[in-house]
């Protein structure tokens, strides 16, 4: 059995944990402010795509991440734009935003490659040792950036402030929407490096859905993790041990089913948002308005 | 020792002209207000008199369309909130702009938070401490909004006002979610503050607290100034009559009842609240037809598990409710409204009315399935909107008309609707439960005048009230209750106010000799 828990499984937690970290620190950022991102799969499977786009095209895995996350801030600005300067339903937006994310890279896939569903292969960017690739650490050191930026700064108060009762803070003259517009965007850069991990970081090229529910993964370690970066982070790890343990037991060929062991992260995924997590407790104004007069 | 100030005191705010319009309505038609520095000054008007938008405008909140304003003598315009508080001004909301997840220290820093780009909660707690404990406000900065009763709250409210150096604090209608032990708290601070050389501005509709707290009060009706006054030289009566443009009769008259048989009776309820409490402990009570039994209490002590057992709204754990003899124990809503029971609840927008819908579909509410409302299981919509309407002229609802929206109505119009609607089927026991909590004093004369008719045509009436004053006015028999039991039951006039008091606050009374229980 000891050979089970060795240095590989480790690392394969740690790949899997970064999306999601990237991922779930973007929607709890979203989050706290007060606007609901369900977006955050469509948000990732754009930055996994424009990453490959920018490295295929400026021949520099480097260029492809900086492509990723301005791409990512920009499906977070139609988020934001729909959801917080019209006021639309946020979950309708969000789950648009992954309905057109999907589409709209198997479409660019076929006309950019003439390829159905995939990518050429491009350059990676570096791993830091064997198997853990340089956003690893990255996404590991966002969570106390993250927390630092929350519990300890002006914005982070008025950010959750914002996502607490936005109509209080509006009237201490906190600037509301101008503030959760930011968040959004920040949350869809965050969002898009997780992505980008996925296909320039991990892989070498893009596969159509290759997100896999991410997105909803990271969400629902927002919620496990009660809004807060570090609990988020421990729920992160808790679906990527589930992940890496099905992995696992596959090369090690342990005798459960593997059908059962695929379904593990997401029955995981399941039973956190179906209310095992009774303690957790939303921000008090998310998808509410500050008032207008 | 109270300082009086100088009748000549510099003026702290001087508003003059204050004309707002809104699409279809004239909110402020003129008003003029002088508050002098050092004073506490009442603002008294009805719901809908003009007042909330006089301050808004003084906060910065919108501009007037015509109108001056000085602040220490000095012409100001003020463009947002930001620049009110520059001024010296600040504002504590009735609704509370608190964040409840936050801390008192967070709160009150929120906006303020100074120039650096991180925070430094140490220091920002520690002036947070020092500015309550110089006020009196005994507030710990360390502790959670959610934490808090409400009356410390609203101290947190104050504080960050006082957080922002403000000189002149304006609170709008600040007791109107308070207990009277947090009232007279509240009095005291501000009486501090006073002291302290602040100017307070209290926007209120309630005479009572005029008397007791202001130095002077100004009166507005309908967007209008219609005087002000010192309040030594002023009576009660004067200012009503100021307020509502008649006169009106603070006092009900009302002939001695004439009690019959028992329409409601409670044996010895219990329940079980959150954490093992018992809500209820061996409640008993009884309400003939033809009286109005006023049940006094600070609240908290049951009251609402009482009335929401009596209403089929809970279930008690034990004991018997019984209405006009048969048992309705655990019965639900409707089952009770065919024995003839009315309910007339505690929060008008929560239990009342559905505020969106319109006042035709809100008439339905418990309605549904009686004639004339319906008939084989269809609902008869056109002769609801006649009744909707007719019951609206009887009872001075003031509403476009029956097909208005719940929500549009003014506090005072929504529960004269709601006593219509609950008044219809003719019923035999009616709960009221604070039915008169935040309306203006003509309201009141009318919910009032409207306890006692039902009185006096032969019903039960059972009035819950947190306020001494409606009970005193009305009940003709008053019962107190104190952790989920009734600890005394008096005929009017047998038992005094302070009496009252002291059994409210769980204490006993030698009355007679013999210590008061039932």
């Amino acid at each position: 059995m000891a050979d089970f828990f060795d240095i590989n499984l480790l690392k394969a937690i740690l790949r899997m944990a970064t999306p999601l970290i990237f991922a779930a620190m973007g929607g709890l950022i979203c989050e706290r402010s007060g606007v609901m991102n369900i977006g955050l799969e469509g948000m990732m499977l754009t930055g996994a795509f424009v990453a490959v786009l920018g490295t295929y095209y400026l021949h520099n895995p480097w260029w492809g991440l900086l492509c990723a996350l301005i791409s990512g801030a920009l499906v977070g600005l139609i988020h934001a734009f729909w959801s917080i300067g019209l006021r639309s339903d946020q979950i309708v937006t969000g789950t648009a935003i992954n309905l057109l994310a999907a589409g709209i890279t198997i479409f660019l896939c076929q006309r950019l490659w003439q390829q159905s569903g995939r990518s050429p292969q491009v350059e990676t960017l570096p791993n830091v040792t064997s198997g853990v690739n340089v956003l690893v650490p990255i996404a590991f050191l966002l969570v106390p950036v993250v927390w630092y930026f929350l519990r300890t700064t002006k914005p982070g108060l008025r950010l959750m402030a914002s996502g607490e009762s936005p109509q209080a803070a509006e009237s201490v003259g906190i600037a509301v929407d101008k503030l959760r517009y930011v968040a959004v965007m920040t949350s869809g850069m965050f969002a898009a490096a997780g992505g980008a991990y996925l296909s320039i970081g991990s892989l070498s090229l893009f596969t159509r859905d290759m997100t896999a529910g991410r997105g909803f993964i990271a969400l629902a370690a927002v919620i496990f993790g009660n809004w807060m970066p570090i609990g988020t982070l421990g729920a992160c790890l808790l679906f990527a041990g589930s992940q890496a343990l099905q992995v696992q037991a596959q090369i090690k060929g342990i005798g459960i089913s593997t059908d059962l062991l695929l379904a593990l992260p997401y029955l995981l995924t399941l039973i956190a948002l179906a209310g095992f997590v009774r303690n957790s407790r939303p921000p008090a104004g998310l998808g509410q308005h500050p008032t207008t007069h | 020792m109270v300082v009086q100030p100088e009748p000549q005191a510099p003026l702290a705010v001087e508003m003059a002209g204050i004309v707002k319009r809104f699409p279809g309505v004239v909110a402020n038609d003129g008003i003029d207000l002088s508050v002098r520095r050092g004073e506490i000054h009442a603002l008294l008007g009805e719901n809908g008199a003009g007042k909330s938008t006089l301050m808004n405008i003084l906060m910065g909140l919108y501009p007037p369309d015509s109108g001056e304003i000085r602040i220490d003598g000095v012409p100001a315009r003020f463009h947002s909130p930001r620049d009110a508080v520059n001024a010296g001004l600040g504002m504590v909301h009735q609704h509370f702009m608190l964040i409840s997840r936050f801390t008192v220290t967070e709160n009150v820093i929120l906006g303020n938070e100074g120039a650096s780009f991180t925070l430094d909660r140490r220091a920002a707690e520690r002036t947070v401490g020092e500015t309550a404990e110089r006020y009196g406000l005994r507030v710990d900065p360390k502790a959670l909004i959610d934490e808090l009763p409400v009356g410390m709250q609203q101290r947190v409210e104050i504080l960050r006002v006082l957080y922002q150096q403000s000189r002149t604090l304006i609170l709008d209608e600040p007791t109107a979610l308070l207990t009277p032990q947090e009232v007279e708290d509240l009095y005291d601070i501000l009486l501090q503050l006073k002291e302290a050389g602040h100017t307070v501005i209290f926007i209120t509709h309630k005479l009572r607290e005029v008397a007791a707290i202001s130095d002077r009060v100004t009166v507005i009706r309908r967007g209008k100034t219609v005087g002000t006054r010192e309040t030594r030289e002023t009576t009660a009566e004067e200012l009503a009559e100021l307020m509502v443009g008649r006169d009106v009769r603070l006092h009900v008259d009302r002939p001695p009842s004439q009690p019959g048989d028992a329409v409601l009776q409670v044996f010895d309820l219990h329940l079980r609240g959150k954490g093992n409490r018992d809500v209820l402990d061996g409640l008993s009570l009884g309400v003939r037809r033809g009286e109005i039994v006023g049940v006094a209490g600070v609240e908290g002590n049951g009251q609402t598990e009482l009335v929401e057992c009596i209403a089929g709204l809970q279930k008690p754990d034990s004991g018997t409710i019984m209405i006009q003899g048969t048992e309705t124990t655990g019965w639900n809503p409707i089952e009770l409204r065919e024995v003839g029971l009315s309910y007339i609840p505690e929060d008008r927008h929560h239990r009342g009315l559905v505020l969106p819908f319109s006042l035709t579909e809100n008439m339905l509410l418990g309605n549904s399935t009686f004639a004339p409302f319906s008939s084989g299981g269809r609902i008869d919509y056109a002769r609801t909107r006649e009744i909707a309407a007719k019951e609206m002229a009887e009872f001075d609802v003031r509403a476009p008309g029956p097909e208005t929206p719940a929500g549009s109505l003014s506090g005072g119009n929504q529960q004269k609707f709601i006593i219509a609607r609950e008044l219809f089927r003719e019923p035999d026991v009616i709960l009221a439960i604070q039915p008169t909590r935040g309306l203006d004093v003509g309201a009141i004369e009318f919910v009032h005048g409207q306890l006692v008719e039902e009185r006096d045509k032969g019903r039960g009436v059972m009035l819950i009230s947190f306020d001494l004053d409606e009970i005193f006015d009305l009940a003709d028999r008053i019962l107190i209750i104190y952790q989920g039991r009734i600890v005394g039951d008096f005929p009017s006039g047998k038992i005094t106010r302070a009496e009252c008091g002291l059994l409210m606050g769980g204490k006993t009374i030698e009355q007679e000799g013999e210590p008061i229980r039932v």
